[in-house]
């Protein structure tokens, strides 16, 4: 990954369409060959920056450098990118061939040259042969692979896609989400990839960018997105999280103490975020991080006892909701249904005990929903 | 990030490949790049719409002088055209000939429409062709065989005294308003047809569906659900038929005789016979103030009536 | 399409389906009825069958200069109509534009004022400025009169086929002008067909414009006008009516058939 030497630099955007502002004052750096997602619930913005790196959208403010070129005064017809449609806008008035082979007018390259690279694109994107077919002959996926194609053979520094798999059923999503990584990976071009299935950006992508209305709330990779969201916001839209409230008890060189009144005092481990003694503190906890048992743990670590009100299968593994005396929401938990899990539980009614570790604790500022990430 | 910032737009040359200002002008704003598509259809429609119409209103404001135009502005003509009987009376006829030609045409015209629209199940778009094929035919030639069909020789007579019904040939049938609204509907039918077939169409069936399992009988059900949604077909069918017929000159010259004459025919002759240019744009304004007015509050009383209704 | 309770038969309305096309169809039909009568008075009983009004019709130079006027103007008129259309049509299909509305109702405004109007504001407005009549200014004219129609008829076009094909192209290094003839035009194409038949059709018919409008030289409704005067010419007019009325009716179709052809790219479009 070579997030450092950045390939593509968003430069305080903006974007309004009338009143309306759709991307306001955004800031991010993609390096070059990185998989970048922008990732966020339908309005947030994605769509629009996409569109202004592809030229379809001006910036109201700010810019867009690409490969150390300023985007300002570059219409789409010449900047070095292309992208793949969210309906794939695959020319209906011609064949597959001819799609493939629309971009590479201007290379004036010999008939059977351009035939042997369309054909090439075709193989590589599993569909030999397909060049004489229209698209209305053609399957979702297929159609996707075509548009994929026609980007690719431009061999362009930058493929942006817009919600490429939005349209696809379940199981054919997650296979494209593999060859789409794979390709990338092969191909060595940066993508930026726009979603809102938090899923989908989490398994492709290097880094991601989650956005909510128009601001950019974190940027971070997958893991660090889901282990340690720095907001209450972002938190909340990738995955499912349980929330408490506390108030900071004292603070040292790697630990910060919450008393986080029914769930007693809670531990959590100190990183770039500062809290001050008495502020108050957002405790966060992944339901899978909480440990569930009938009888009372011995020994050490934190827990807390509670009564079961309502368990779902969901296969691979069980939720379940527990409430805790003094705290108003009952609290999410997950457990994997394998072999070696306790199957009692599952059938369990009544008082249970909940346990967690230290690590699993993430604290959040109180009143930090609309920070700008970095 | 901002000293980066900083460096990149510093030692970066602004894009080479850009075409001037005007280029990165259009390119920020999309507004534009519509209105200069659009500004050689515009700029015709304005030479050929706003420029007329202006001189129009000008020259009704002159007078006539021999061959010479009086060229001090006065609404002389406007009094005239609202103090001499005939003048009044023509546009009266005018628009009670119109009226009566888009009622007739939007009642005869809608069943047909319905009737493509629930009951032609295969082969919809030949009953469309069907219907609106003769409108694509001479419409010169369309009122011409209406004084056919009803003229002194035409079929209608040489027809009846041939069977031996009558001896003498029937002269109420050609010139008379009664002819001219006649052919009127006929020549305009095709133009009622669409909007209604349209609004017919566009009426999701599960509404009818649910009228008749919450205990409507046909009738009941047309008049509370077809009906009231169809309605702005209806006014819109009323409207293209009364607006055009209005002026109309070909139907009532050829048939109208002399009760059946109508504004237009009075407008035709202050450019030709009787040359007086200013009166003829008096007219005619007049007429597409009249026309303007009633369409105005027709579309008014039919919206109350929807409302009313719905 | 499986007929349900609401759309089952219904034998009185389909009785006045047939007389309804009965009375739309028999008066135009008796045009060429008589074209074949061998009188020159239009009357029943009917003659001897016969072709000489056709030949009559052949020799008549002056209707064949007419029907020559009537295409040269009905040509030009459907062509820059039918681009105006296409300009405008994708104007307001494809851009964000304030006073979209306004710019568009006044587009239109032809289809709601009468024509006699046109033709006299356009008369005086050519004879203010010293503009001999001709069959220029009777193409001004119809141009005029036409843009609405080829504008309504290219709208749905744009509206059918998603403006992303249209940006994929220029994403593919396409500017304008390509992506126009590489992609636009060939989309619309049939469109464009239907645009240029409705306006040749409507210019080719037109009577009251070109009556305010034509100058020495007549377009061939005018001069039919003239002849309808004149009782021995009538079956010459016939001969003609029925020539263009069977013209007409086979363009129809043709111009039907060539839209149905067009119909797959606005389901591909659709999705």
């Amino acid at each position: 990954m070579s997030n450092n030497s950045s390939f593509i630099s968003i430069q305080n955007v903006s974007k309004s369409f009338g009143s309306v502002a759709a991307v306001s004052d955004v800031s991010m750096e993609i390096g070059g060959g990185e998989f970048f997602s922008l990732l966020g619930p339908s309005g947030c913005g994605k769509t629009t920056l996409l569109r202004m790196l592809a030229g379809f959208e001006t910036p109201t403010s700010g810019e867009i450098v690409i490969d150390g070129q300023s985007m300002s005064a570059v219409p789409p017809h010449q900047r070095p990118v292309n992208m793949v449609f969210q309906n794939y806008a695959i020319f209906p008035h011609l064949n597959i061939h001819d799609n493939i082979a629309y971009g590479m007018r201007k290379e004036r390259l010999p008939q059977a040259e351009l035939d042997k690279k369309v054909e090439e694109m075709l193989e590589m994107i599993k569909l030999p042969g397909y060049g004489k077919r229209r698209s209305h002959e053609l399957s979702g996926g297929e159609r996707q692979r075509v548009a994929l194609a026609r980007a690719l053979i431009k061999r362009p520094k930058v493929l942006l896609l817009d919600e490429p798999l939005g349209a696809l059923d379940k199981q054919l999503r997650e296979q494209m989400q593999m060859e789409l990584r794979a390709l990338q990976r092969s191909v060595g071009i940066t993508f930026v990839f726009v979603t809102h299935d938090q899923e989908e950006a989490l398994t492709m992508s290097d880094r991601i960018a989650v956005m909510s209305k128009g601001r950019t709330l974190q940027i971070d990779s997958p893991t660090e997105l889901y282990e340690k969201p720095i907001t209450r916001e972002v938190a909340a839209f990738i995955g499912t999280m349980n929330f408490f409230d506390g108030r900071v008890v004292s603070v040292d060189n790697d630990q910060i103490i919450v008393d986080a009144g029914a769930l007693g005092i809670v531990k959590g481990i100190k990183d770039t975020t500062n809290f001050g003694v008495g502020e108050m503190a957002q405790i966060a906890v992944r339901p899978e991080k909480f440990s569930l048992s009938i009888g009372a743990p011995n020994g050490v670590g934190n827990f807390i006892e509670g009564n079961m009100i309502s368990t779902a299968y969901l296969g691979e593994r069980s939720y379940f909701h527990i409430a805790v005396n003094g705290i108003d929401q009952p609290i999410a938990v997950s457990a994997q249904n394998s072999a070696s899990a306790d199957i009692n539980i599952r059938d369990h009614k009544g008082q249970v005990w909940l346990g967690w570790p230290d690590a699993a604790v993430v604290l959040l500022k109180q009143d930090a929903s609309h920070s700008q990430a970095q | 990030m901002t000293d980066n910032t900083a460096t990149l737009r510093s030692t970066l040359p602004r894009s080479t490949k850009s075409g001037g200002w005007l280029s990165s002008l259009l390119m920020r704003f999309e507004a534009l790049r519509g209105y200069l598509l659009l500004s050689p259809t515009l700029l015709i429609m304005i030479i050929g719409i706003c420029v007329p119409l202006f001189i129009l209103v000008g020259m009704s404001l002159w007078t006539q002088h021999g061959f010479e135009f009086d060229k001090s502005l006065t609404l002389a003509n406007y009094f005239n055209v609202a103090e001499q009987p005939i003048y009044k009376a023509l546009l009266a006829r005018s628009i009670l000939i119109s009226g009566g030609c888009a009622l007739a045409t939007v009642i005869l015209s809608y069943p047909m429409a319905y009737f493509v629209a629930f009951h032609v199940h295969r082969h919809k778009m030949v009953w469309i062709i069907l219907m609106t094929l003769p409108f694509w035919t001479s419409y010169l030639l369309r009122v011409f065989s209406w004084k056919i069909i009803l003229g002194y020789n035409g079929v209608i007579n040489s027809g009846l005294i041939g069977m031996g019904l009558i001896d003498q040939p029937l002269e109420f049938l050609l010139y008379s308003p009664l002819a001219v609204v006649i052919t009127l509907t006929h020549a305009w039918s095709a133009f009622a047809i669409l909007p209604i077939y349209v609004s017919l169409e566009k009426i999701d069936r599960s509404l009818l569906e649910a009228a008749t399992d919450l205990g409507d009988g046909p009738v009941r059900r047309f008049f509370r659900i077809t009906f009231p949604m169809s309605l702005p077909g209806v006014i819109a069918a009323a409207l293209i038929i009364f607006i055009p017929t209005v002026g109309d000159y070909i139907t009532p010259t050829l048939l109208g005789g002399p009760d059946g004459i109508m504004l237009a025919n009075l407008i035709s002759a202050q450019f030709g016979k009787v040359n007086d240019w200013p009166m003829g744009a008096a007219l005619a304004i007049a007429l597409m103030v009249t026309v303007a007015l009633f369409s105005v509050v027709f579309v008014i009383i039919s919206r109350k009536v929807t409302e009313r209704i719905t | 399409m499986s007929m349900s309770y609401i759309n089952r038969p219904n034998r009185p309305l389909h009785v006045y389906a047939l007389l309804y096309l009965a009375f739309l169809y028999v008066p135009v039909l008796f045009l060429p009825l008589f074209s074949f009568n061998d009188s020159i008075f239009i009357a029943f009983p009917l003659k001897e069958f016969t072709f000489k009004w056709y030949e009559v019709m052949f020799n008549n130079e002056p209707m064949l200069a007419a029907l020559a006027n009537s295409v040269k103007v009905g040509v030009v008129t459907s062509i820059v109509a039918t681009f105006l259309g296409i300009f405008a049509a994708k104007a307001v299909t494809r851009y964000r534009m304030p006073g979209r509305g306004p710019v568009v109702a006044f587009i239109m405004l032809p289809l709601v004022i009468p024509g006699i109007i046109f033709g006299v504001s356009l008369l005086i407005l050519l004879s203010e400025l010293g503009v001999r009549l001709s069959l220029y200014t009777v193409t001004l004219g119809h141009i005029i009169v036409c843009v609405p129609f080829a504008m309504v008829t290219m709208i749905p076009r744009f509206e059918g086929f998603d403006a992303s094909i249209e940006e994929a192209s220029s994403d593919l290094g396409e500017n304008m002008w390509w992506t126009f003839w590489r992609v636009t035009f060939p989309v619309v194409f049939p469109g464009i067909i239907a645009s240029f038949l409705l306006c040749f059709t409507i210019s080719f018919d037109e009577f009251i414009i070109a009556f305010f409008l034509s100058g020495t030289e007549p377009t061939l409704p005018i001069y039919m006008w003239s002849q309808l005067r004149f009782p021995d010419k009538l079956p010459g007019v016939l001969a003609l009516g029925s020539i263009i009325l069977m013209v007409s009716f086979v363009v129809v179709f043709a111009a039907h058939w060539i839209r149905n052809r067009g119909m797959p790219y606005k389901r591909v479009g659709g999705v």
